[in-house]
């Protein structure tokens, strides 16, 4: 048994009873922050330990201080593919993608005729696989960011149409009675009543999309792309058996994506403060 | 002031026409507090929302501040107060009652006057900053009357607004809904279905009846205008609850209540 083996074991067994420890405290604010990182930490340490312990081929599973290392040593390469994949790619196609939804789902709540033709319409759209659509988008739209921009876009716009035309639909009738004593207009009750309920349904929809919107601009890449792109990377370092390199653009998407997320969800809590799952 | 005459009202439903209304006539006066009373389905909101141009009758003719109810509605010639408060969570109660004044196009100083007036009007001074949801259903019912009576329509069109309360409050709302008619002197009509709400405050009680719905007694209120809770121990008052009771009874000769 050698000495990796045995840290693995005790790094196991301390996490183990720090949890036990921890579980009886009380005080939930600070464990709130404190317990998922400490998990996260013991993972890292015995997959670390593991790694080493067991001789695991750096192909297979690298250790994570080797991830780390070529992290730090990358970082120019890293921000190159992070600004190439995720700035313009995955986020053009994000806003352009979940905008046009927005004033589709605007439209159709409008003009019910626009309803039976646009949802199954865009029903069909999302049912298009990704990995069939990218080539063709790659020949229409070019090599660069712009074909990853459009893959994003299609990906994006069903779910966040379908969320956002149910969010209009379900206003309180009272509510839109009470407009229409006012003599309110058709843009006075859309911005002072519709839109603000379907706030929730809204950030609902941009929360869903926020992942497709990542996953949709890293696989785009694989179907022809510049040498620069977390997804062209990706594919280029596994050819390589440069397995640590992919990890860390996998670590950088997953960073990128949980940030990403978190600012919508924060955003969406100033918004919808009062929705009665966040009243207080 | 209103005047319905010869009001018919069928819905075309999925289960074949429903008389929501038929041959409805009423005279209503400035200044009257009329309460249309009856069972569900009798047509006493959908008679309030005939007059509010929220419906349009099949058959008739409705007068509102002499003009089509639809021109009184476009000349925000009523507030409406629903009988859910149906105030916007995300506006505090100033916000509110600001909604109005805001679609009406009112200066931010005449909002400020206005909205610090009928805040005081419905006794809600202090809880300005307030979100809807912090308030009890009693102070949110008072919002959405000050809401309803910030652009100072002369008609106060109300649905059944305290029937979701319970009776101590409603006692006391009644009690400032009838100080707040005086000082204001508008016409209210006050869909209800309790009869002491009906007849404690009202000048003319329409008793209504279902299937289909349509008018079956007006009783002229002999009440004196000022009313304290009392009254309703007296003897006029029990006379005009029985004589309400009675014309609900009729209305149901051939089904048990």
């Amino acid at each position: 048994m050698n000495i990796f083996l045995v840290l693995f074991f005790i790094v196991w067994i301390l996490g183990w009873l720090i949890n036990i420890r921890l579980s009886l405290i009380k005080n939930a604010k600070f464990l709130r922050f404190f317990i998922p990182t400490l998990f996260g930490f013991v993972i890292l340490l015995m997959w670390e330990f593991l790694v080493l312990g067991l001789n695991i081929n750096p192909v297979l599973l690298p250790p994570p201080t080797a991830i780390a290392l070529k992290f730090a040593d990358s970082l120019d390469i890293l921000w190159i593919d992070f600004v190439q994949t995720l700035i313009k790619g995955a986020l053009s196609g994000y806003i352009l993608g979940c905008g046009a939804a927005i004033l589709t789902a605007i439209a159709i709540d409008k003009f019910n005729f626009l309803k039976r033709g646009l949802l199954p319409f865009g029903n069909f759209v999302s049912a298009l696989p990704i990995v069939g659509m990218a080539p063709i988008f790659v020949m229409w739209f070019g090599f660069d960011w712009e074909s990853k921009c459009a893959i994003v876009v299609v990906m994006v716009f069903f779910p966040m149409l379908v969320n956002s035309v149910q969010g209009l639909e379900l206003v309180d009738h009272s509510r839109q009675d009470l407009m229409k004593t006012y003599n309110a207009s058709y843009t006075q009750t859309l911005f002072k009543l519709r839109l603000p309920s379907a706030l929730p349904f809204i950030f609902n929809g941009l929360k869903i999309c926020s992942t497709l919107a990542l996953i949709g601009a890293i696989v785009a890449e694989f179907f022809g792309s510049p040498i620069k792109g977390m997804g062209f990377r990706i594919s280029s370092e596994v050819g390589r058996f440069a397995l640590d390199m992919v990890w860390a653009e996998i670590f950088v998407a997953a960073l990128a994506g949980c940030l990403f997320y978190g600012l919508i969800s924060l955003i969406e809590k100033q918004l919808t403060f009062w929705h009665p799952s966040n009243q207080k | 002031m209103i005047s319905v005459e010869n009001v018919d009202l069928t819905f075309e439903t999925n289960d074949g026409p429903v008389h929501a209304l038929k041959e409805v006539s009423l005279e209503v006066k400035e200044g009257d507090f009329v309460s249309f009373i009856g069972p569900s389905g009798c047509g006493k909101t959908t008679l309030l929302r005939v007059i509010a141009a929220l419906e349009t009758p099949t058959k008739g003719n409705v007068i509102v501040n002499n003009m089509p109810p639809d021109d009184a509605r476009k000349a925000r010639e009523y507030g409406y107060v629903f009988q859910a408060a149906g105030l916007y969570p995300w506006r505090t109660v100033s916000g509110n009652i600001k909604l109005p004044l805001e679609i009406m196009g009112y200066s931010s100083k005449e909002k400020e006057e206005r909205t610090k007036k009928v805040i005081e009007l419905v006794e809600l001074k202090g809880f300005e900053k307030k979100f809807p949801w912090q308030l009890s259903g009693g102070m949110q019912q008072r919002a959405s009357i000050a809401r309803a009576l910030a652009f100072d329509a002369n008609i106060l069109l109300m649905d059944e607004p305290f029937g979701a309360l319970d009776e101590i409050v409603r006692d006391r709302l009644n009690g400032e809904l009838l100080k707040l008619w005086e000082r204001t002197s508008k016409t209210i009509c006050f869909v209800t279905h309790s009869i002491p709400e009906a007849v404690y405050l009202s000048t003319k009680i329409v008793v209504m009846s279902p299937r289909p719905g349509r008018i079956t007694d007006v009783i002229q209120s002999p009440l004196p205008k000022e009313r304290t809770l009392e009254i309703r121990d007296s003897k006029e008052f029990i006379q005009i609850a029985q004589r309400v009771r009675e014309g609900l009874k009729s209305g149901h000769l051939d089904e048990d209540l």
